[in-house]
């Protein structure tokens, strides 16, 4: 139990996916603007990233270990998450159109987002057995959540305040995204001594 | 090659399944699209004004689809040439679009009234009305920073000699100016032959006067020439009751009567433009 707990905790915190690992950032970026869409997003990623896992484990484990195929890792992990993102795009378009519209042209690029690839091959890497890799995979997902909802709360902020011209937009964006990131370097190290 | 036949069929059979799953959703789940949305979407001006009183242009294209008792002749920017593509798209009679164009209410331009402070804040009336009610003596007249103008989406506002004037050609009758402009002083009208009061102070005669040569002193003397009894002053202002006015026997004595000149013949016919 507590194993899971240290996994779930350091996917959060320490190596968080967007903040520490510098995976999924154009989400970050891109869709944090505002809370909702922010969080939508979020929930669409922690989503496709537990199925992709409990899909893409499977098929590591059954089809491409034992017949030797593991090279194929990186592209038959891709066509399955590429088609998860598809089923979760028609799933929203049907049953939350509004959120589907603020998600724009992002719910499709997780199809290539690296940090849903990401949490799949490295659990794979790991050597997580299949309970790990969905703890990792939900610690992993929450971890981007934190990251939006907070960064969304520090762009809202952002906006609100008077900033030198030639920062406004793209450039204070990146900055603040530097200086929660930094933020973030305090958890090392924290969560594995909580326990010990 | 048998290693290559190995690496392609697990690939293969990934893909076949990935596809037969999105297959099965994208028609068990699939959103029907009235075939007609795009179509009525694209005859609408895509001003977004929210005139016709739906979230924008998407809205009331939505709206039209789905609920066969829209009416059709909302779009005021739009006028009668979108309700009549309407009534094409979607079969239904024709209706006429009132056409409206906005007046402003107020007409104390800095010729005629003066600045109570020098006011040096954000260019903006919303801000400035904050302090003290607006630089302007008068309290409720145009204060001539321009929100109306950054409203306008057909740039037919500008602002000059520090009041907002309209330009009747460029006007499409959206009415987001009139629900910019702090002091309210903007409304729509139809687009005939109008008389139009040009004041809004509800200050008594003597202290409009004083604050403006061109306001309205509420003589009551346009109510007497009235052959309708469509003028009333009301809170020290003449206030005039449109729908009495096109009958009116005698069009314009208000406006010759009115003792400050603050009534005025405006001749908006045939002025309201499809973009």
């Amino acid at each position: 139990m507590t194993k899971f707990i240290i996994i779930l905790l350091s996917a959060v915190f320490i190596n968080n996916y967007v903040l520490s690992r510098f995976l999924g950032i154009c989400p970050f970026l891109g869709v944090s603007k505002k809370l909702d869409s922010a969080t939508g997003m979020s929930l669409a990623v922690i989503f496709v990233m537990l199925m992709a896992t409990a899909v893409t484990f499977p098929i590591q484990k059954y089809l491409l270990e034992p017949n030797n195929l593991v090279y194929l890792q990186t592209i038959v992990f891709i066509l399955v998450i590429a088609a998860l993102v598809q089923l979760v795009e028609i799933v929203l378009k049907k049953y939350i159109p509004s959120l589907h519209k603020s998600l724009g042209v992002y719910l499709p690029l997780i199809t290539t987002n690296c940090a849903v690839l990401g949490v799949t091959i490295l659990n794979i890497d790991e050597g997580y057995n299949f309970a790990e890799a969905m703890v990792n995979a939900l610690g992993s997902g929450l971890g981007f959540f934190l990251a939006m909802v907070m960064f969304s709360g520090v762009r809202s902020t952002i906006e609100g305040s008077d900033i030198p011209e030639s920062f406004k937009g793209l450039p204070i964006t990146l900055i603040a995204a530097a200086i929660t990131s930094l933020s973030f370097m305090g958890f090392g190290g924290v969560i594995e001594n909580l326990f010990a | 090659m048998t290693e290559i036949i190995m690496a392609v069929i697990p690939v293969v059979i990934v893909g076949i399944i990935c596809a037969a799953v999105l297959v099965v959703a994208s028609k068990l789940m699939a959103v029907e699209e009235n075939e007609k949305f795009p179509v009525i979407r694209q005859c609408l001006p895509g001003a977004n004004c929210g005139a016709c009183g739906f979230a924008g242009c998407d809205g009331y294209a939505k709206a039209l689809c789905d609920n066969p008792d829209t009416p059709i002749n909302l779009c005021i920017p739009g006028a009668d040439n979108v309700a009549k593509q309407l009534s094409e798209i979607l079969g239904v009679e024709f209706a006429d679009v009132a056409e409206q164009i906005a007046v402003v209410h107020c007409s104390g331009d800095c010729t005629h009234t003066q600045d109570k402070y020098i006011y040096q804040g954000i260019e903006s009336c919303a801000a400035a009305k904050l302090l003290y009610g607006g630089k302007g003596s008068c309290t409720y007249g145009c204060m001539g920073l321009g929100d109306c103008a950054n409203a306008c989406p057909q740039n037919a506002i500008s602002v000059i000699a520090n009041a907002a004037v309209i330009n009747p050609v460029d006007c499409v009758g959206c009415g987001l100016c009139t629900r910019t402009c702090p002091n309210g002083l903007i409304s729509l009208v139809t687009d005939t032959k109008n008389v139009v009061v040009t004041c809004s102070n509800h200050d008594k005669g003597a202290v409009t006067r004083k604050y403006c040569f061109n306001g309205c002193i509420g003589c009551k003397k346009c109510e007497r020439v009235c052959p309708l009894n469509a003028i009333k002053v009301i809170d020290n202002v003449a206030v005039i009751d449109y729908k009495k006015c096109p009958d009116c026997p005698n069009f314009g004595i208000c406006a010759e009567n009115c003792t400050t000149g603050c009534i005025k013949i405006s001749d908006l016919h045939g002025l309201h433009s499809v973009k």
